[in-house]
């Protein structure tokens, strides 16, 4: 699935994933593949993606809103 | 006609000035690409922005919150955006005689209050009570030296917080918008209360939505609002750079003609002292031999 990180001055990261771990404003959530489409807010903290090559990347966000849609995630952070 | 001398003072002085103007339409071009570069990269944030919070809203009424709240327009804001510098022609006048003109007409009878966004127009209303600064600090003067998301949503908060008060009926931000180099077109925007934009792109999709829907539109309203003021301030300055630009080419322009005109009335001159120069040794000539 892909992932697009975009803050209000760039897009910080955009690419292939298996798993992205997200600071969901009721609870941290964690997104695989084929994930329901869902719309979330974010709380302070850290985002995870995991590449598909297993690489980890972390971002420190300030809150944000997450929309998951058809194997696309778009997380607008702050 | 005028002696050589003051010509030629006069070519040179104008030379330098072209010099100037040429430069700075120079950096201005540069500043501008990097504007107009600030303006791409926060398109797909306000872009994707607007769309989930069309899809939120869609369902829902969202007529009630805060920053909705309509009421007798007694008490305005007026976010008045310029430039903190000068030399690029009727940018700043434009959206001070707009605003002049609005407030004489729409908001006669109510009770305005204008913040300044960048230098220009603290200089007018300075004078004026007009001017508001309360709770702003001095980060309305200098939000053109570093224009980030973050130093924005500072003054963002402040506007909302100040409108959830009820200090303010209605806030207005007045600013140039981008059209292209050679255009920029005034803008009176409403940004609060939140005008409520058709949720007509709403998508078919069924969302699961964390925590709740009413949640997420608390929280993304004023996102939506940094937002807007960001994309006002960023707008207003790849505006500027480009009206400076062109205010400069014009310049250099004018001055190159001036430089043409100057340069064939010193030649005329420098003709006018050698033909007399001319008369005069032929006259002497024939004096002696007479």
């Amino acid at each position: 699935m892909k992932v697009e990180i975009i803050s209000p001055e760039a897009t910080l990261y955009r690419g292939e994933v298996s798993f992205v771990y997200l600071p969901g404003s009721d609870g941290s959530l964690g997104v695989l593949n084929n994930h329901a489409p869902l719309i979330s807010s974010l709380k302070k903290g850290v985002v995870r993606v995991k590449e598909v090559t297993g690489k980890e990347h972390k971002f420190e966000v300030n809150g944000g809103t997450v929309e998951v849609m058809n194997n696309k995630i778009i997380i607008l952070a702050e | 006609m005028a002696n050589l001398k003051e010509i030629r003072i006069r070519i040179a002085s104008v030379n330098s000035t072209m010099q100037i103007t040429s430069a700075m339409k120079m950096v201005s071009a540069a500043k501008l690409k990097r504007a107009q570069d600030a303006v791409t990269r926060m398109r797909p944030y306000s872009e994707k922005l607007q769309e989930i919070l069309s899809n939120v809203s869609s369902t829902l009424d969202a007529s009630e919150g805060v920053y909705s709240r309509e009421s007798d327009v007694k008490n305005v804001l007026v976010v008045a955006i310029t430039s903190n510098r000068g030399l690029c022609g009727g940018f700043n006048n434009n959206v001070l005689k707009e605003l002049r003109n609005s407030l004489r007409t729409q908001y006669a009878g109510a009770n305005v209050k204008v913040l300044s966004l960048g230098k220009k127009a603290a200089d007018v209303y300075r004078k004026t009570n007009m001017h508001y600064t309360d709770g702003f600090g001095e980060t309305p003067y200098t939000i053109f030296d570093k224009l980030t998301f973050e130093n924005v949503s500072k003054i963002a908060n402040e506007i909302m917080n100040q409108f959830a008060k009820g200090k303010f009926d209605k806030v207005v931000i007045a600013y140039n918008s981008f059209k292209n180099a050679a255009m920029q077109q005034v803008k009176l925007e409403q940004y609060l209360p939140v005008v409520q934009t058709g949720g007509a792109s709403a998508s078919k999709v069924e969302y699961i939505y964390e925590p709740t829907k009413e949640q997420i539109l608390e929280d993304l309203i004023p996102r939506s609002l940094k937002i807007q003021l960001f994309k006002a301030l960023l707008d207003s300055n790849a505006a500027e750079h480009g009206a400076r630009m062109t205010a400069m080419h014009k310049a250099t322009d004018n001055a190159g003609a001036l430089v043409k005109e100057l340069k064939i009335n010193y030649n005329k001159a420098r003709q006018a002292a050698i033909t007399n120069e001319i008369l005069e040794i032929v006259a002497g000539a024939d004096a002696l031999n007479g």
